[in-house]
């Protein structure tokens, strides 16, 4: 028997009293790299905010299991602690609190955060109050420094190469694959670009369309196929 | 400080040091301790700082009561009479501080209305750093302070004044100062104000009537349920060539805020900037924020901005997915919020103060 960290079991969720995640049924296993594939508003974002817990998502049916227990009724930084990290696509500015102040909120050990910061980058932005004027680059990079310190044993990121130069790309995509390996958390990543599959070992792919899973492949087939022909051929795989 | 416990319990003594006193003395330069009208300490390690209470310094040295009411006569204002206490600091020509003077003022008996009136005087060139710390004793009921406080910053002379408030819900408090700077002097007040109080108003004035003076008013304020905070910083520019900062940060957890600002440019070539945040963090608290400018001159530039707003939901789940609980999140938003960056401290008093907003803001939450 496989062992799971995650499990989505016949999830149906409404944002703004609009169905916008169907049935949705996904496990994922220890050690594991899944890739979600989908066309813009197909519902990625939400289905990992809905994991994480973020409101406005509200599950009709269904239920999502960590490591077994039902988290679906948990607040989200009990989530957190539980083991579940996630980089967002888009994070809001905090004010008053600076990049730093999390980075010890995370974890006690002064080198690490020192290390890490400066493996990427971070020195211009390490003082600087979170997500405030950040460049696109700087707001992924702060978002990648932040799940390593947190050790999460399932990582959710968000598109976390989109507007990133391709020297970071390989940056961060080092940076991530030496985590992975080391820690062997299991993870769950969303990207249009493909390019982090070059960096990482990933497992299995999922096509995510209008809201439901409707393939499961090999990540990098199921890539160039998008590449090839678009989204419609999986349209039809359900 | 020996002795100290005679006169003042351990707790007593430990909100003393929650106000900014040190107790070991080791980084105070002078140290002066009211309790109620009693005089518990008094004293200098630098002889070119003088502290004494008000009334025997105006026996000691009779040229001091020419500064006596001297900066209410120069607004053209009243000021209370009937005082008892309060200290008098005198820094002699040219004599700069590292370590700070330490003043407190304390209230401990039932019902007790203190009313001192301070005195303090920074001659030609002098550079000084003052903290004082004005607090309650667990076991008084309904206190009361007025406290007056004039400055002097003659000649190139420096002052740099930080003020501790931390009371408790049943206090009234009315402090009343006037700083008066003559050419190239500075005078920096920083206003810390993050416990329940049952009403603290007051206006501090600075008047700059030399040129090149400059003056700068920080504060943070938390208004906790039932506090009500009406405070503001005034500077008001008689000579050319003068310029002020004010800049507040006032949070409200229930309490009412008032953050008033005016700058009163009675002269041209005033540079001025006025700078009032808010955060508001129920709905039972407010914050008003009145800012004033002016002047009838052309050849000033004087400026303000005011902002209020409350930590949105954004904020709070973002810290949240890093597995900060809600009242955590909300502490460090806060604690960032009240960032003591924007004080003018002097590095001996930059990691007490520090300390003291941390144990503040997370015991409020
Ligand atoms: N809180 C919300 N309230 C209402 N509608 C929402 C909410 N969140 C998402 N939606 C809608 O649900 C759909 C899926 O959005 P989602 O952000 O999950 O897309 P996505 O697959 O991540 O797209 P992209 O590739 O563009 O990031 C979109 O139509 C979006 O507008
Ligand atoms: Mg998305």
């Amino acid at each position: 028997m496989p062992e799971y960290v995650l499990q989505v079991k016949n999830l149906t969720v409404q944002a703004n009293q609009k169905v916008i995640l169907k049935d949705i049924n996904l496990d994922i296993e220890k050690n594991s790299t899944v890739i979600l594939f989908g066309p813009n508003g197909s519902g990625k974002s939400a289905l990992i905010k809905t994991i994480v817990g973020i409101s406005g998502y509200k599950i009709v049916k269904g239920d999502i299991f960590f490591e077994g227990k039902s988290i679906k009724d948990l607040p989200i930084h009990e989530r957190a602690r539980l083991g579940i990290g996630i980089m967002f696509q888009h994070s809001p500015k905090v004010r008053g609190v600076r990049l730093e102040q999390i980075a010890h909120f995370l974890t006690s050990q002064e080198e690490k955060i020192k290390s890490l910061a400066s493996q990427l980058h971070l020195d211009k932005i390490f003082h600087r109050e979170l997500n405030f004027d950040f460049s696109g680059g700087e707001m992924k990079r702060s978002e990648l420094f932040q799940i390593i310190l947190q050790q999460p044993k399932l990582l959710l990121l968000d598109e976390p190469e989109s507007g990133v130069d391709l020297e970071n790309i390989s940056l961060m995509g080092s940076i991530l694959d030496s985590f992975l390996k080391e820690q062997k958390p299991a993870s769950l990543i969303i990207t249009h670009t493909g390019y982090i599959l070059d960096y990482i070992q990933a497992t299995t792919g999922w096509v995510m369309i209008d809201g439901a899973i409707h393939c499961i492949g090999h990540p990098r087939e199921i890539f160039e196929t998008i590449r090839k022909f678009g989204y419609e051929r999986y349209r039809k795989c359900l | 400080m020996r002795n100290l416990d005679k006169k003042l319990d351990e707790k007593e003594i430990q909100s003393l040091a929650n106000a900014g006193l040190d107790i070991s003395e080791k980084e105070r330069i002078a140290s002066f301790l009211q309790s109620d009208d009693e005089i518990l300490i008094s004293k200098t390690l630098n002889p070119g700082v003088e502290i004494l209470p008000i009334e025997e310094a105006l026996e000691k040295y009779p040229w001091s009561s020419k500064f006596y009411g001297k900066s209410f006569q120069i607004l053209e204002k009243d000021f209370p009479k009937d005082t008892k206490g309060g200290y008098f600091i005198w820094v002699k020509k040219g004599v700069h501080t590292y370590f700070p003077i330490q003043a407190c003022l304390f209230l401990k008996k039932r019902k007790f209305f203190q009313k001192v009136h301070n005195l303090i005087i920074a001659e030609e060139g002098a550079k000084v750093y003052i903290i004082t710390g004005c607090t309650v004793s667990y076991a008084s009921q309904e206190p009361h302070h007025l406290g007056i406080s004039e400055f002097f910053a003659k000649k190139g002379a420096y002052i740099n004044f930080t003020m501790i408030h931390s009371w408790k819900e049943d206090t009234m408090v009315e402090p009343e100062s006037i700083a008066i700077l003559e050419e190239g002097a500075t005078f920096l007040s920083n206003y810390i104000c993050l416990h329940p109080v049952r009403k603290v108003s007051m206006y501090p004035t600075a008047v700059l009537l030399g040129s090149n003076s400059k003056a700068r008013f920080t504060s943070l304020l938390l208004a906790s349920r039932d506090s009500f905070q009406d405070i503001g910083s005034r500077v008001i520019f008689r000579a050319p060539q003068t310029s002020a900062e004010v800049i507040s940060r006032g949070v409200s957890t229930g309490g009412k805020i008032i953050a008033r600002g005016h700058l009163k440019a009675e002269s041209p070539q005033v540079k001025a900037h006025l700078e009032c945040r808010g955060l508001l963090l129920s709905s039972q608290g407010v914050i008003h924020a009145i800012p004033e400018l002016e002047t009838n001159y052309q050849d000033v530039d004087i400026s303000h901005e005011a902002a209020i707003g409350k930590i949105s939901k954004d904020e709070i789940e973002y810290l949240a997915s890093r597995g900060l609980s809600r009242e955590e999140a909300t502490g460090v938003i806060i604690r960032g919020f009240m960032d003591t960056e924007i004080l003018s401290l002097p590095q001996v008093l930059k990691k007490e103060i520090d300390n003291l907003t941390d144990q503040t803001v997370k015991k409020g939450f």
